[in-house]
């Protein structure tokens, strides 16, 4: 079976009479597999959306190839658009309908009935809103009605461009089950996200993509492995005497300050377990090493998403 | 499960399925409805000014034609009544300068009496519909009366005889003219200013690469959104002249109903310059303004709110460009002098080249990558 999607060497440039040239995606390359949950991770302006138009068919490359489910998304062809759910990054509704007859006029379009779009707005928990205005909703509840926009046509392949952005942090955990059980469902999900934690808690692979280039790719556990990044584990000072710092240490990294002392380790459970016996386990927090620190290793930048 | 809903979908869709085209007609229908100003600007802005400038045209209306008679005013003795309000004057200048005040339509100079008699008409300048208008009806009271003495000459064997059909603006109520060209200007603005706004609006909201994105065909939704202007433009058109006919006694002719392709056709005319002008525009506001800097000066130069033939030569001339000036022209003749659709022809073979070259103009120039 082909890739769900398959992209080579993608570029585009923007070129504005003011402006000059902005190369918003230069040589990106990369697969997604069937039932894959693939995120594309980068700050503001990492070309994320422009990339995402281009694989969708909404942009054309200045050069580079792409195949979705196996075919070219250019020209566009109703078989394949049925088969695919896309969410723009700015939410775009018919105006002045309200989320009910959005959502039928987009299942309409997709050759879904009234029930599905019903159901769809059941999901994503807007049934008691529909039948207000798009215009009256909030920025998280657009952005809901919008993903249920993308869901109602059943689709193989969904596209969310920063679907989370304007959701509180309960919306955002919700809509996190949702897209787990969307891609449970075996459908392909791509996702764009600033959020190193979103990417971390979702995606089975992750592109780091920053000013156009895609810097790295991997799944969040294997990028982290691979930084062979120190657990650091900090618990309150005035429970271990200098010494038995320095012992627990043993010769790695360590940082005492009046308020903690700061471990870094690769061996955790070992230094967890000695600390647990001296009963020093007062103000601990282990934090290991995340995609921000992988985000810094690869493009050699503190993370500022 | 997802198999299930599929299913379940199918078993629905078979049932409440209206199709994707019909669909989008009754979401953007609806959506049009809903906006209020829209509606306020397609069907109450043209009634408004049909009502303003029947005001101002209409103090004429049946009214009896104001005038100053300087000379001998025993020559209107004969004279309908209601026809003339007269007041006498001895002097000229007193009597332009009451004129131009708007104290009167007309000021008369009677010559000499008898046979031989010269009536010579000042139409008043300052409101020249009034001013043409007893222009009008002195002339054909004194070619009246010049019958009447020469038939009394020849006796037996009449003179010959000239019967004036009304069939031309001044012998017609204000309202008969002045109809179709409010109409013509409604159907321009909301045709001009609903075609750039509607561009303008998904620059920036980005619905049409939304739509882009189903499998419905981009042009499935440009055509929906064409077949609503075209079926508001209709339904303009039929509010405005049952308004006209009932409540400003509009005399609509047997061929009324040829209004409906001629406003289809106008409206892709200006649908065309719409697209023209939201290519351009990157804003609402600038949309509105270019769009007003077209349709006001066209409405000018087009006898829409002010007839032509009272209007100066060069934008007489300047109005053979205008579009509105041929759907001004058309809808009068088809619905106020009851010509048929035959008698219309230029102005079909004009409107329909007009809107082909500006829609293929617009096509060539449209940057799609913006929407
Ligand atoms: N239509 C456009 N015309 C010109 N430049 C553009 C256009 N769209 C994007 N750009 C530029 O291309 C670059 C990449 O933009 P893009 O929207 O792809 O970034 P992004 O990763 O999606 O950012 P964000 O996280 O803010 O959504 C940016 O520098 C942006 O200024
Ligand atoms: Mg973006």
């Amino acid at each position: 079976m082909d890739a769900a999607i398959e992209v080579a060497d993608l570029r585009k440039t923007y070129r504005g009479r003011r402006t000059g040239e902005v190369r918003a995606v230069d040589g990106v390359s990369f697969r997604v597999e069937r039932g894959e949950f693939f995120g594309i991770l980068g700050p503001n302006g990492a070309g994320k959306t422009t990339t995402l138009e281009i694989v969708e068919g909404l942009r054309k490359p200045d050069s580079g190839t792409v195949r979705l489910l196996g075919r070219s998304p250019w020209p566009h062809s109703p078989e394949l658009t049925g088969r695919l759910g896309v969410q723009l990054q700015a939410s775009a509704f018919f105006e002045f309908l309200t989320a009910r007859e959005q959502i039928e006029t987009f299942a309409e379009l997709y050759g879904a009935g009234k029930a599905r779009a019903a159901e769809m707005l059941e999901i994503v928990g807007l049934a008691e809103h529909a039948n207000m205005r798009c215009e009256k909703l909030s920025g998280g509840q657009q952005q809901r009605l919008s993903i249920a926009c993308a869901l109602v046509g059943d689709p193989e392949l969904v596209f969310l461009d920063e679907p989370t952005a304007a959701l509180d942090p309960q919306a955002r955990r919700n809509l996190w089950d949702l897209m787990r059980s969307i891609n449970a469902e075996g459908r392909t999900v791509v996702l764009t996200t600033h959020y190193m934690e979103e990417a971390e808690a979702l995606c089975d692979r992750v592109a780091i993509m920053d000013a156009g280039k895609i810097r790295a790719i991997d799944s969040p556990a294997g990028f982290v492995r691979g930084l062979d990044a120190p657990t650091r584990v900090t618990v309150a000072a005035g429970q271990l005497t200098g010494e038995r710092v320095q012992e627990l240490a043993a010769g790695e990294a360590v940082a005492a300050s009046e308020a903690a002392v700061v471990f870094e380790t690769r061996d955790p459970r070992k230094l967890l377990t000695a600390l647990a016996s001296d009963g020093a386990l007062e103000g601990l927090s282990v934090r290991t090493a995340n995609l921000e620190d992988v985000f810094l290793h690869v493009t050699g930048r503190e993370w500022r998403g | 499960m997802s198999i299930e809903t599929v299913e379940v979908t199918g078993g629905t869709a078979a049932r409440t399925r209206t199709g994707p085209f019909l669909s989008l007609v009754k979401a953007l229908g609806r959506g049009w409805l809903r906006d209020r100003s829209q509606v306020f600007f397609t069907l109450l802005l043209p009634l408004m000014f049909m009502v303003l400038l029947a005001s101002v045209f209409g103090s004429t209306d049946d009214a009896a034609s104001r005038l100053i008679v300087v000379g001998d005013a025993q020559v209107f003795a004969d004279a309908e009544p209601g026809d003339f309000a007269i007041s006498e004057q001895s002097d000229l200048e007193t009597a332009l300068d009451a004129m131009r005040d708007g104290d009167a339509d007309a000021v008369v100079v009677v010559e000499g009496s008898g046979a031989g008699t010269v009536v010579r008409i000042y139409p008043s300048a300052t409101s020249a519909t009034a001013g043409s208008i007893a222009e009008e009806k002195i002339t054909s009271y004194v070619n009246g009366q010049n019958l009447e003495i020469l038939s009394l000459v020849a006796g037996e064997e009449p003179p010959l005889i000239t019967e004036v059909e009304a069939a031309d603006g001044g012998s017609l109520k204000p309202i008969q003219y002045l109809a179709p060209g409010i109409l013509a200007w409604g159907i321009a603005i909301s045709g001009v200013f609903g075609a750039a706004g509607t561009i303008v609006d998904w620059k920036r909201d980005k619905l049409l690469r939304r739509l882009r994105l189903t499998p419905a065909s981009v042009r499935t939704f440009l055509g929906a959104k064409v077949s609503v202007m075209l079926a508001v433009a209709l339904g303009q058109t039929a509010v405005f002249l049952a308004v006209a006919a009932l409540g400003f006694g509009l005399e609509l002719s047997a061929w009324t109903w040829f209004a409906a392709p001629l406003v289809l056709l106008g409206t892709l005319a200006f649908l065309a310059i719409g697209v023209v002008i939201g290519g351009i525009a990157q804003t609402s506001p600038a949309a509105a303004g270019l769009s007003n800097l077209v349709t006001m000066p066209m409405a000018f130069v087009s006898g829409a709110f002010y007839p032509l033939a009272l209007s100066p030569e060069w934008v007489q001339w300047i109005s053979y460009a205008s579009p509105m000036r041929y759907l001004n022209e058309a809808l009068q003749s088809v619905v106020v002098y009851g010509e048929p659709p035959s008698a219309v022809l230029p102005q079909i073979g004009f409107l329909a080249a007009f809107a082909a070259v500006v829609a293929l103009f617009s096509w060539k120039t449209f940057k799609f990558d913006e929407l």
